[in-house]
């Protein structure tokens, strides 16, 4: 029965998607049926967790093909601790849109693509075939912009627009790579992929290498090709803006991770000075470009941004710590900056803009809400004991072990710099006093109230959390480092090579301290 | 579209088209065809209906709105690919009862998936245009 915790995670919110688009006639029915599914999608993926700490890799080849001829999903713990947060965003992100999407036409609709969307990301993160990335990277690419353009005014069909043709052009390289390889190697399973692309010719591999790190890169909004992310989010409804900020550049992060440690190996492919480069550059435009922004959306989308450039650093670096990083910040930045986005929708709910101009006073009418922003705004900025803290001094670190002291000294800035952000929210949206030619604040029934606050606090515990039981988050996060270096279990597991990859813990891998 | 033969003759090809668009889902099983070229036939078929008689009037054919039909045909493909997990086989694999297995019901899912997900978009655009 080990292949219903692997195929659940993608059935589920299809399921769900499909049930949801069924019931367009009643918001009620939908909305129960949106939230069972993304409940029973959490504990799926709990189960999922459970079992891969307790009996190591879990593999399914569908249609009993065995690999690397068939299609493979490979939950390893990098993997089954992805789809957990992907889980836990998707239960917030459902309940918060319940009241925040509610007046909207085609309510039932955006459920239905918001399911689709999380099965997308869900399959991405277990699929062991890089074609099947693919078509889950389109799966995703598709549902993303079906959500942005459901009646859409012209802006937000302008921003639609962008984010769809420098998409495009990410997801054509990426199939031209896979041609490519497919050409090289005559196989799509990253884990027979890993022995024979060390057979391939230097230039060849470096060439398909260089294809796959292009296309991730616009993904992941990497630094010179991330012009489509700030183009296009602030229009967004809240909720789903904050699904997309958790969620869209994540993927490509953890695609470029998993292609450049399991498939390639990024010192041997070369790009490694230049992925440095790129994860600086990327976290200090981010940052900067945030810094002269006035609108609460645009400010955020900039950060996704700047900390993008973080978890880059961690790849770039390549040592355990360093990878260690990029993962306890990916598991970290997809909590907090949904939460933050979950805020200014609600802020902006309230007073109708997300303007920081018409905004102000929230501090004296919501103290609570204060306090709810600053965890979130300090764990972002990297106040210990906050879980952002915890990531950046991993990739600090690990920064500083190999001697890349100007990439540290960014990092150190580029934090200085978010607590310039964040202050700048606080001041404006909070502390100061709401301005005279602003709109009354909207009063909201309890229950609204109600299903906007409960995702925001509990994104806000999760925060807390992981900064404070950083150390079994630590734990999780270097075992998936040292198994994506030393990826010859997950071959092993994935090819059949080894009698039973079962009763291994897979945390006794990783008992050393931080 | 006036033309009196073009309409009477497309209710005629409409119906043909039908038909040989389940032969196709059929034949597909060992032969080119099967649901996704049955589903895009089908399509054809009520495009040429519409544009002798109106959207409305396919509509009104289709007594469910298309994306029931796309929704319907999703369900059942998931179906085919749950069924095998609960005899204890991976995801997607092939049930068989003779002849007819658990791909067919697939191959069904995505004939319906298509035309439903399909004719939404274009009995849309046609509406939008006129």
């Amino acid at each position: 029965m080990t292949q219903w915790p692997l195929v659940l995670p993608v059935f589920i919110p299809l399921l769900t998607a499909t049930a949801c688009a069924f019931s367009f006639r009643s918001h009620k029915l939908s909305s129960v049926i949106s939230w069972a599914g993304a409940l029973a999608n959490l504990c799926v993926a709990l189960l999922l967790i459970q079992r891969v700490i307790s009996q190591g890799l879990l593999v399914t080849a569908f249609g009993d093909w065995q690999a690397p001829f068939g299609i493979v999903f490979v939950a390893d713990l990098l993997s089954a601790s992805m789809v957990l947060i992907t889980a836990i965003i998707g239960v917030a992100i459902v309940l918060y849109s319940t009241t925040d999407l509610r007046s909207k036409p085609f309510y039932a609709i955006y459920h239905s693509f918001i399911h689709v969307l999380l099965a997308g990301v869900m399959g991405s993160f277990l699929t062991g075939d890089i074609f099947n990335l693919y078509v889950f990277f389109e799966v995703m690419l598709i549902t993303s912009f079906g959500l942005m353009v459901i009646n859409a005014n012209r802006q937000q069909v302008d921003g639609a627009v962008k984010y769809v043709v420098l998409n495009l052009i990410s997801t054509m390289v990426f199939l031209l790579a896979i041609g490519l390889l497919y050409g090289a190697t005559g196989t799509l399973n990253m884990a027979d992929l890993n022995a024979k692309v060390a057979l391939l010719p230097e230039t060849t591999m470096m060439l398909i290498a260089g294809l796959f790190l292009f296309g991730f890169a616009i993904k992941a909004s990497a630094f010179p090709v991330f012009s489509w992310l700030p183009a296009s989010y602030h229009h967004l409804p809240s909720a789903i803006v904050a699904l997309y900020a958790a969620l869209l550049t994540k993927v490509g992060v953890y695609a470029l991770i998993r292609v450049f440690t399991v498939v390639f190996d990024l010192v041997d492919s070369g790009y490694q000075p230049l992925l440095i480069i790129i994860a600086g550059l990327t976290m200090l435009t981010g940052v900067l470009g945030a810094a002269s922004q006035f609108n609460i959306k645009r400010i955020l989308s900039f950060h996704i941004i700047s900390q993008i450039g973080y978890m880059l650093m961690g790849l770039a670096i390549y040592t355990p710590l360093a990878i260690t990083g990029a993962i306890f910040y990916i598991i970290h930045h997809i909590i907090v900056k949904a939460n933050l986005f979950l805020i200014g929708g609600f802020l902006q709910r309230r007073q109708g803009s997300d303007n920081l101009r018409e905004l102000g006073g929230a501090y004296q009418s919501m103290p609570w809400l204060a306090l709810l922003f600053l965890i979130p705004a300090f764990s972002l900025a990297g106040f210990p004991p906050l879980s952002g803290f915890w990531g950046k001094f991993l990739v600090i670190k690990a920064s500083l072990q190999t001697d890349a002291y100007l990439l540290a000294a960014t990092a150190l800035f580029v934090s200085l710099m978010t607590i310039y952000s964040m202050t700048k929210i606080w001041a404006e949206a909070f502390w100061k006093p709401l301005p005279d030619n602003a709109a009354a604040p909207i009063a909201l029934t309890r229950l609204e109230n109600c299903l906007y606050i409960v995702p925001i606090v509990a994104l806000a515990v999760i925060t807390i959390l992981i900064g404070l039981l950083a150390e079994p988050v630590y734990q999780l996060a270097e075992t998936s480092a040292i198994n994506l270096l030393n990826p010859e279990r997950y071959i092993n597991a994935v090819l059949g090579n080894m009698p039973e990859p079962g009763q291994i813990s897979v945390l006794a891998a990783g008992e050393s301290q931080p | 579209m006036s033309s009196i033969i073009f309409r009477t003759s497309a209710h005629i090809v409409t119906v043909l088209m039908l038909v040989f668009s389940v032969y196709l889902l059929l034949r597909g099983h060992n032969n080119p065809g099967g649901g996704f070229i049955g589903g895009l036939i089908v399509v054809i078929a009520f495009a040429l209906l519409m544009l002798a008689e109106s959207p409305d009037y396919v509509r009104e054919r289709l007594v469910y709105s298309p994306l029931a039909f796309a929704g319907f045909g999703v369900v059942l493909a998931l179906l085919a690919g749950v069924l095998p997990l609960f005899f204890g086989q991976p995801f997607l694999t092939g049930l068989w009862l003779g002849k007819i297995g658990s791909p067919l019901l697939f191959d069904v899912g995505v004939y319906f998936a298509v035309l439903g997900s399909v004719l939404t978009i274009l009995l849309n655009v046609e509406e939008e245009l006129s």
